[in-house]
């Protein structure tokens, strides 16, 4: 097998980074507990009752409900993959945090999966903080729509995997702007997110569903805000899950390259 | 501490040992074929003027940096096998300050005492003896980044000790500092040494390097040239004194015409001597020397002598 896919020995040790950014974002919880409230507020007023007034419903569905998910979903990608590029990357490189760290007895692998486990905390927790305000405008439904805080950990994992991959090969912190304007932004607008997929030309469609991983998040997000669960929920979730463990066993094994001299 | 299987709970005296180790990076030997042994309890140095391979051979021992060939054992165990075992008990001062900025002293110490598994209440106490070690308890709640290059330094030797460590490695303990903050974790060192510590520093600063280790080595591309306690390498390499004269070319011509062995530096010519009277004698009878000075040979004329006087980049 590759190196690159072999498996990382890590240890639960990794929870003790995990435990280190906690308490740091615990400490400041007051800044990081805005962003979250205020984004739900935007979106739901100018997307959903701005462009939610001339787009009354789609198949049926009241556009800003169509949306819900959709802001979630990208609260979720937005959280992990900047927490593990910028964030992972000013600790690694500007605060030698990780060298710190293995200096102890905790390992390159423990340290780069207690930060892949944070950003999927870092959504988990962003999307705990949405989802009263999206309650609070009636767009979502419960129960179901609790099932979301599990997936967000799902969803935010692969997000940070993802991430964690380009911190690893980025030769400065300038140049993880590319994966942000080339991969982020357009996942953003061609996911299913504020238009139905298939509005998208047919090859467009199957890109989409092939390589944007968000498309896979936002349509088992609105399965379940909506409700409209489907037998599809369990492909996405598999194909989610497949590209979680992948990406993030490349980004161990990618950092451990170049940490470990 | 459970009982070792093959010692049956003796101490085990030797602390590091390594055999023909080596460290490449692509073709850039930076530890090439080097053995040497720690014995516990003894304050043990790398000197070695830049890129020598100390910092190289401080990774290997700290279990940070995988060794490309040899042997090594850190407290009876290898590198390769039981990294994790090996850094819980050693402490690590590195070269780069590397405390976490996000905290504060106190935290830094809390936060680090985590990775160790050692418990709340054992580690809050540990933090504020150490704070007080390096006399910094009153910087307790001050973020690291409102701390001065000294008490930075200082703040990372208590991190390095908040498991007890067994072995404290220093990798250049007190660069850039001012002379009172050396002096400041000299004798923090000593004290640590005298209750028992083995410790194994780097340094380029010599008198250091004298001051401090009971043994060293001198290092240069990679390959340890000396081994020994400071007072023996300047007894073996140098000699007991060094005359000083300033370089005129009747000095110079004196010396040779008397078989006296000497070597010019900048403007001044320079005697290695056993004694230094007979040396003076000559000088003055012979050779009208202008201005003369003795001074006893020091670490830093083998250091010089062993490794030239080029620059090293």
């Amino acid at each position: 097998m590759h190196p690159f896919l072999s498996l990382p020995r890590i240890s639960k040790r990794a929870w003790k980074v995990w435990h280190r950014n906690l308490v740091v974002f615990l400490r400041t919880w007051k800044v990081n507990f805005f962003p979250p409230l205020v984004e739900a507020f935007l979106y739901l007023f100018a997307i959903g009752m701005g462009i939610g007034t001339y787009v009354k419903d789609i198949g049926g569905i009241p556009y800003i409900n169509f949306i819900a998910p959709a802001i979630l979903a990208i609260a979720v990608m937005n959280s992990a993959f900047f927490e593990c590029t910028y964030g992972s990357y000013v600790r690694m490189y500007y605060q030698k945090s990780f060298d710190a760290m293995i200096a102890t007895p905790l390992s390159i692998e423990d340290v780069i999966a207690g930060e892949l486990l944070w950003g999927a905390t870092r959504s988990v927790i962003y999307v705990i903080i949405m989802l009263p305000v999206l309650a609070a405008f009636g767009v979502i439904s419960f129960p179901a729509s609790l099932l979301v805080i599990p997936l967000a950990f799902l969803g935010g994992l692969m997000f940070a995997g993802i991430a964690m991959c380009f911190t690893a090969i980025t030769p400065s912190i300038d140049t993880l702007n590319y994966p942000s304007f080339l991969l982020i932004t357009p996942m953003m607008l061609f996911s299913g997110t504020f238009f139905p997929l298939t509005l998208l030309p047919v090859l467009f469609q199957d890109i989409a569903l092939a390589v944007l991983p968000l498309t896979h998040l936002v349509a088992v997000m609105r399965m379940l805000t909506l409700p409209a669960i489907s037998g599809l929920l369990i492909l996405h979730v598999i194909w989610i899950t497949l590209v979680t463990a992948i990406f993030c066993i490349i980004s161990i094994n990618l950092m451990r390259k170049r940490l470990i001299i | 501490m459970s009982k070792h299987w093959l010692t049956g709970g003796a101490r085990i005296q030797t602390i590091i040992e390594a055999q023909d180790l080596k460290k490449t990076f692509g073709e850039i030997r930076a530890v090439d074929g080097i053995s040497f042994a720690v014995k516990k309890g003894e304050v043990f140095g790398f000197l070695g003027p830049n890129g020598a391979g100390k910092t190289s051979t401080m990774k290997i021992i700290a279990c940070v940096s995988p060794r490309t060939s040899g042997k090594i054992q850190v407290l009876g165990m290898d590198p390769d096998c039981s990294p994790a075992e090996i850094k819980m008990r050693i402490g690590v001062v590195p070269q780069e300050t590397n405390l976490d900025p996000d905290f504060t002293c106190y935290g830094n110490l809390f936060t680090y005492s985590r990775y160790f598994d050692i418990p709340p209440d054992a580690a809050q106490q540990k933090a504020n003896e150490l704070l007080e070690f390096v006399q910094l308890q009153e910087k307790k709640d001050v973020t690291v980044e409102k701390l001065s290059g000294g008490m930075k330094r200082r703040l990372i030797l208590a991190r390095a000790l908040i498991n007890n460590p067994d072995l404290l490695i220093l990798d250049e303990p007190t660069i850039g500092l001012d002379p009172q903050a050396r002096i400041l974790i000299w004798e923090r060192l000593k004290l640590l040494q005298a209750k028992g510590n083995t410790i194994v520093l780097t340094t380029h600063y010599l008198d250091e390097a004298a001051r401090l280790c009971d043994r060293l080595v001198i290092m240069d591309n990679g390959k340890i040239l000396v081994t020994g306690s400071p007072a023996d390498l300047v007894k073996q390499y140098v000699g007991n004194e060094i005359v000083e004269v300033e370089k005129t070319d009747e000095v110079i011509s004196c010396l040779v015409a008397n078989n006296i062995p000497y070597e010019i530096i900048g403007d001044s010519v320079q005697i290695a001597t056993e004694s230094s009277r007979e040396v003076i004698r000559i000088l003055f009878d012979h050779c009208s020397p202008h201005k003369v000075l003795t001074r006893p040979a020091t670490l830093e004329d083998v250091f010089l002598k062993l490794t030239g006087r080029k620059l090293r980049e």
